[in-house]
């Protein structure tokens, strides 16, 4: 005889409201788990997509306002190209992308156009492989989970979302669709920009925005033909909404004082709502479980300790002392949510694999991680609302053994 | 060996004092075999309760061996206990989803035995009430008497040397009854007191010693003056 054999032979002596007890742990964790394990996938999902919707931090010439920026798009104000290496190279966490722009009128047919110059990513790889740091050589992106198939070849197209290019010819040029209407250019045209022949390798599709007025070329091609030398415009980041709440804008501050670095708010602010949104389901899903199913065990275990007293007062009354008979329901309490929480996991992560994409529209992938927080959680609560009633039964009065008193 | 000292318990009933036990004074010597006998609510179990560190009294003291057991805490109490006392009870008070050998084994794990030696002793003891081929049985798959006999065998586990028995034999039909007492008589020649609570005359009739009591007062008291009664 021992402590476990005497738990584990209670436990199964009175079947139907351990299962009872069992249960409404179990589904209590599973659901958890589901949403927990659903929420993490779809708040990636969220973050890949408002990742995606452009650049969220700027980095300007100390004098230009956000707004000259985005009424003119056209300043004379420059920065360095040299920002573009000192932020690939530093230690900043939550950059995502990185795009310098520099922006000259140019006319075409009579008509005038910002010529953008714009650096590919592949040029940052190599300087950053060259230079053996920065933030190539650390883990990049914002969290985002892209759990989409193999990755196709780029299509140049993705400029207007992504802000960033991988690669860019010294002489191809993207073009607008303003642009492309105007001048009725189509892909593989050649077009005379500042005395240079450019190819066109991709006419972009409509974004309503300054974009469609432009054509992008390469940013040193630019730099060369303006004369104006290694500087730009601008600096787009795609900073992740985490790292910028946790200060990112500060470190870029930093890191170039001579510049401006602005938020683009509501982006962020999108972001970091749909967030803050998900995390908050997630908890309010907790707390009802907590509370709802820490009210049934804490019921069950008062109800199990009423019927319980006799066997109690005997254990007494044979020399048990309160603290063994507090173990017996810390044990037992104990082995439910080991037991909740381990089945609990199993479920929750099978319901989130094969019910999340359907419900959520994501690809949900288990996350082992889980299982100590739902063996956590469902311990903390059968242990938390088990501990009244454990102690009420290590303080029973053990002349109830006896029939008459 | 045990020694009650102007104990009183009241309790409170419906905005009354009612006294369960009044003013008791009781000496009983090591190896004698009482019994306690009166009407229900005459204060027997009360009595019996307070004898084995069960019940604090009111008022008074209660000596077991020198020792005030109520001076003691709550778990110095279970420890005398499991050491020095046996209780049977008359509702035999079985673990029920354990088996007669687990059950007996419970005060040999609480006294901190071994696995192994739990089961011997447990075994030897199951054998000695007759019940050595039903170890594996669970309390109820086994008749009254065997139940009780699996209680006796359980009281005996840590070697007591006061057994505290409640009506004992209140479930039992006469022939099992008997054989109940037979093993108290024969724990009693073993040297060990036995205090018996009874409505049973027949049972009474076999202790050494007749205690009667009525309305929380022990009004009679068969034993000569020598074996130091008082009564109150």
């Amino acid at each position: 005889m021992n402590l476990r054999k005497l738990v584990w032979r209670e436990l199964f002596e009175r079947k139907s409201q351990m299962l009872t007890c069992f249960l409404a742990i179990l589904l209590g964790i599973t659901t958890v788990v589901a949403i927990k394990n659903v929420t993490y996938y779809s708040e990636k999902a969220v973050a890949r997509e408002m990742d995606s919707l452009g650049a969220n931090v700027l980095v300007l010439p100390k004098s230009v306002t956000l707004q000259d920026y985005y009424s003119a798009d056209m300043h004379d104000e420059v920065i360095p190209e040299e920002y573009v290496m000192r932020l690939t190279m530093s230690d900043i966490q939550g950059v995502d992308n990185l795009s310098p722009k520099l922006h000259v009128p140019v006319e075409v047919g009579g008509k005038n156009f910002a010529f953008t110059g714009i650096l590919p990513k592949s040029e940052f790889q190599a300087k950053a492989s060259w230079a053996g740091a920065g933030i190539f050589s650390r883990p990049i992106g914002c969290g985002a989970v892209d759990v989409a198939a193999e990755s196709e070849p780029e299509d140049k197209k993705t400029l207007v979302r992504k802000r960033v290019i991988k690669d860019l010819g010294s002489h191809e040029i993207l073009v607008g669709s303003d642009v492309a209407a105007v001048q009725g250019a189509a892909e593989g045209d050649s077009v005379t920009l500042l005395g240079e022949s450019f190819s066109v390798v991709a006419i972009l599709p409509e974004t309503g925005t300054v974009d469609d007025s432009r054509i992008f070329g390469h940013l040193h091609t630019v730099q060369d033909l303006s004369g104006k030398g290694p500087v730009v415009n601008c600096i787009e980041i795609v900073g992740c909404c985490k790292e910028i709440a946790a200060g990112l804008v500060d470190g870029v501050n930093k890191l170039l004082p001579d510049a401006k670095v602005v938020t683009v708010k509501q982006v962020v602010a999108t972001q970091q709502n749909v967030n803050h949104m998900m995390g908050r389901l997630s908890v309010i899903f907790l707390v009802i479980i907590v509370v709802v199913g820490g009210a049934g065990i804490a019921n069950y275990m008062y109800a199990n300790v009423h019927e319980r007293r006799r066997e109690i007062g005997t254990l007494m009354a044979l020399g048990a002392e309160s603290g063994l008979v507090l173990r017996i329901f810390l044990l037992k309490a104990t082995l439910l949510g080991l037991a909740g929480g381990v089945g609990g996991f199993v479920m929750g992560t099978t319901l989130a694999v094969t019910l999340g994409p359907k419900l959520a529209g994501v690809p949900v992938l288990p996350m082992p991680i889980l299982i100590l927080w739902a063996v956590g959680i469902s311990a903390g609560i059968t242990l938390t609302a088990s501990f009244f009633p454990a102690r009420r039964a290590a303080r029973l009065d053990p002349c109830t053994t006896f029939q008459e008193i | 060996m045990l020694r009650m000292q102007n104990v009183s318990k009241t309790y409170q009933h419906r905005r009354q004092t009612v006294a369960a036990l009044d003013n008791a004074t009781l000496r009983i010597a090591a190896g004698d075999f009482i019994s306690l006998v009166g009407p229900s609510g005459s204060g027997k179990s009360t009595l019996l309760l307070m004898l084995g560190g069960m019940l604090s009294p009111t008022s008074g003291k209660v000596f077991l061996d020198g020792q005030s057991v109520y001076d003691l805490d709550f778990n110095g109490r279970a420890r005398l206990r499991k050491k020095r006392i046996g209780f049977v009870f008359q509702t035999f008070n079985l673990v029920p989803y354990l088996t007669a050998l687990e059950n007996v084994q419970i005060p040999l794990y609480l006294a901190g035995a071994s696995d192994s030696e739990q089961e011997e002793r447990a075994i030897a003891l199951l054998q000695r009430v007759g019940l050595g081929n039903r170890i594996d049985h669970k309390p109820a798959e086994l008749s009254v008497g065997q139940q009780q006999r699996v209680a006796l065998a359980r009281m005996l586990a840590n070697d007591p040397a006061l057994i505290l028995a409640d009506e004992p034999t209140g479930n039992l039909d006469p022939e099992t009854a008997d054989q109940v007492i037979r093993f108290l008589e024969e724990f009693n020649e073993e040297g060990r007191t036995i205090v018996m609570v009874t409505h049973d005359p027949r049972a009474a009739s076999r202790a050494k010693r007749t205690l009667k009591l009525a309305d929380g007062s022990i009004v009679d008291d068969d034993a000569s003056p020598d074996r130091s009664l008082q009564v109150a």
